[in-house]
């Protein structure tokens, strides 16, 4: 009889695992229902919001606040990560609730699929040449950096630093980081040069800026410190105001798209998003731009109007 | 449980039909495990084939192109999706580190079975066997911060490249190439041994001429293995090598491997597209070689049986 008892667990895990590993194919059919529970105030249901690494950290966050606000106990707030292309793709195909993406939907999917989809903008990011603190130069124009990213130049005393090597420190051509700064800092795109570094994430970008000589590359302003010096653009320091005023352009919004419009759950978790809440504290903690100061908008042609 | 119970109530013969009943459990359980396992690897075969694939039959890259082209530019104006640079960084890595991390494993195996067996293994065997227990992530790390400054200082430039690449490599698969290299030559039979030292042959000539020739497959077996380790390793290479999508033109020039534009790309890039697809090509590829190198573990091991 006992060791009758001591397989069965094994037979049951097994078997339970089976079905585990079998339901989490089947993605999120289930998430989301949003179902209004009889006394009219209180929502039920999961979300499942999966993309950027970049805009994860405040999703979570927000996530979990949002699961403790009164009313909500019966939601819970799934956040992943993966990557933009993920994040959309995961959306597109029903599969995620939300989508997380670091640019527009238009930029990666075919114009058929990011037409289904609903853009939610939550936060702004914006972003700054940075270069390695020995190089002399604090102030680059457009016609200069790209002179500098697609290979014309090639040593920094051509733009009035030291005698120094550039060495490019790039993101990989997918990234949503290398779309923004090639699309408006530089106004066009920037080839993989023979040489070049290329890094995929922010801290180990800035580590090799720090130190290696002559290094040149581009981070998200949560990023920038005194380890690296960051490169005004045409004479415009990258800061909060001029972000929001509309002088500094090098900036990209977070995106958290759904597929149509989103249910009674998922739109109670985008309106927290947008909430004072988060927008007040965690945005601003984690080094984004609420998107409420913003004095202009930008559509996903790259076109600014004043707000 | 309640189940196994009022069985047994009803079946007056426990002691012969108990055995019978968990042998049948038994049988059945190891059946649907092993089924489960031949599907998973299937399914993956498939999965990855087919994405792969499509590149080639519905995206209409040439797989000459793919394979012989060194220009990689998938989101350019006029996308380019040669693979070559990635396929000669994955070989150029794997095959250096080989050569750095054998002679480097056969030392250790022979130190540790031929020389001073007691005691050296006492101390080089946990010692190896804490190296594979270390995440790849943090030799990634290592080798950034230690590797690449050391290698900047020594020969300049920037420091990363297929040189930092590959030592970090190295060390990663020292663990597997001496486990299995040891593990030869301890099986080897002891009359060997004993008959070469009776003809009056010293230790060196034992280990030359007796030893090391008659385990060779084996050896070779641990550097195969080693050598896949090394071909399927993606992060901590991915930090060290600079990730540039061309052929490098020395040992100290960013370059790329299969896997670190795959780890890098494959997040971002929306599943479906060209340059996805592309992504799972060189997957596809990876898997090819793996089987390959498996296949080439087989044949060692038949010429070691002879």
């Amino acid at each position: 009889m006992f060791k009758k008892a001591k397989k069965f667990p094994l037979l049951v895990t097994t078997l339970a695992m089976t079905v585990v590993l079998a339901a989490c194919g089947s993605g999120s059919d289930s998430t989301g229902s949003g179902n209004t529970d009889n006394t009219g105030t209180k929502l039920s249901g999961s979300i499942l919001a999966v993309g950027s690494s970049a805009l994860q950290p405040l999703v979570d966050q927000a996530g979990q606040d949002f699961m403790e606000v009164e009313g909500n106990e019966d939601i819970t707030v799934q956040v992943q990560g993966g990557g933009s292309g993920t994040g959309l793709t995961q959306v597109a195909d029903k599969q995620a609730d939300i989508g997380n993406s670091d640019v527009f939907a238009e930029e990666k999917l075919d114009a058929d699929q990011a037409k289904t989809l609903v853009d939610h903008q939550v936060a702004v990011v914006g972003m700054s040449a940075v270069a390695n603190k020995e190089v002399g130069v604090t102030d680059l124009t457009q016609e200069q950096l790209v002179d500098i990213f697609t290979g014309k130049i090639t040593n920094w005393k051509e733009v009035g630093g030291a005698d120094q090597k550039i060495v490019i420190v790039n993101r990989p051509a997918s990234s949503g980081t290398r779309a923004t700064f090639e699309k408006y800092a530089l106004g066009q795109s920037a080839p993989d040069l023979q040489g070049a570094i290329q890094e995929d994430s922010s801290g180990t970008v800035k580590k090799i800026i720090t130190e290696t000589p002559g290094a040149i590359g581009y981070l998200a302003l949560s990023y920038l410190d005194d380890s690296i010096t960051a490169i005004k653009y045409n004479g415009i320091e990258a800061t909060v105001e001029n972000i929001e005023s509309g002088t500094y352009p090098v900036w990209a919004y977070e995106h958290m798209y759904t597929s149509g419009d989103p249910n009674e759950v998922v739109k109670a978790f985008l309106d927290y998003m947008l909430s004072d809440e988060i927008q007040d504290t965690y945005v601003v903690d984690l080094g984004y731009i609420p998107v409420k100061g913003m004095q202009v908008v930008r559509d996903a042609e790259g076109n600014i109007t004043e707000k | 449980m309640s189940v196994a119970n009022t069985d047994h109530a009803h079946k007056p013969r426990p002691k012969r039909e108990k055995h019978y009943y968990e042998d049948w459990i038994g049988k059945i359980y190891t059946s649907i495990c092993v089924v489960f396992l031949i599907v998973v690897i299937i399914s993956i075969v498939f999965f990855v084939a087919s994405k792969g694939l499509t590149t080639f039959v519905k995206d209409g890259v040439s797989p000459l192109e793919f394979f012989t082209s060194g220009n990689w530019n998938p989101t350019g104006d006029e996308p380019a999706y040669g693979a070559l640079p990635f396929i000669v960084g994955s070989f150029t890595v794997t095959i250096l580190a080989a050569l750095i991390a054998s002679p480097l494993a056969l030392c250790a195996a022979l130190f540790m079975t031929e020389i001073v067996p007691g005691k050296g293994k006492r101390i080089l065997q946990p010692a190896i066997e804490l190296l594979s227990g270390i995440p790849s992530v943090v030799y990634g790390f290592v080798g950034l911060t230690v590797i690449v400054p050391l290698i900047r200082s020594i020969f300049g430039g920037t420091g990363v490249g297929i040189l930092a690449g590959c030592l970090v490599l190295s060390v990663m698969i020292l663990p597997t190439i001496t486990s299995i290299m040891a593990d030869a030559i301890t099986s080897l039979p002891g009359g060997l041994r004993e008959s070469s030292y009776a003809l009056g042959a010293t230790r060196w000539q034992t280990i030359t001429g007796v030893v090391i020739p008659t385990v060779l497959p084996a050896l070779l077996t641990g550097v195969v293995l080693g050598m896949a380790r090394a071909f399927g390793e993606a992060l901590a290479v991915q930090m060290v090598i600079g990730n540039a999508p061309h052929v490098p033109h020395s040992l100290l020039e960013s370059a790329s491997t299969l896997t670190s534009v795959i780890t890098l790309s494959m997040g971002n890039t929306a599943s479906g597209s060209v340059h996805n697809n592309a992504l799972w090509s060189m997957a596809l590829v990876l898997l090819l070689m793996t089987f390959i190198f498996v296949l080439l573990v087989r044949l060692l091991e038949r010429r070691n049986r002879v």
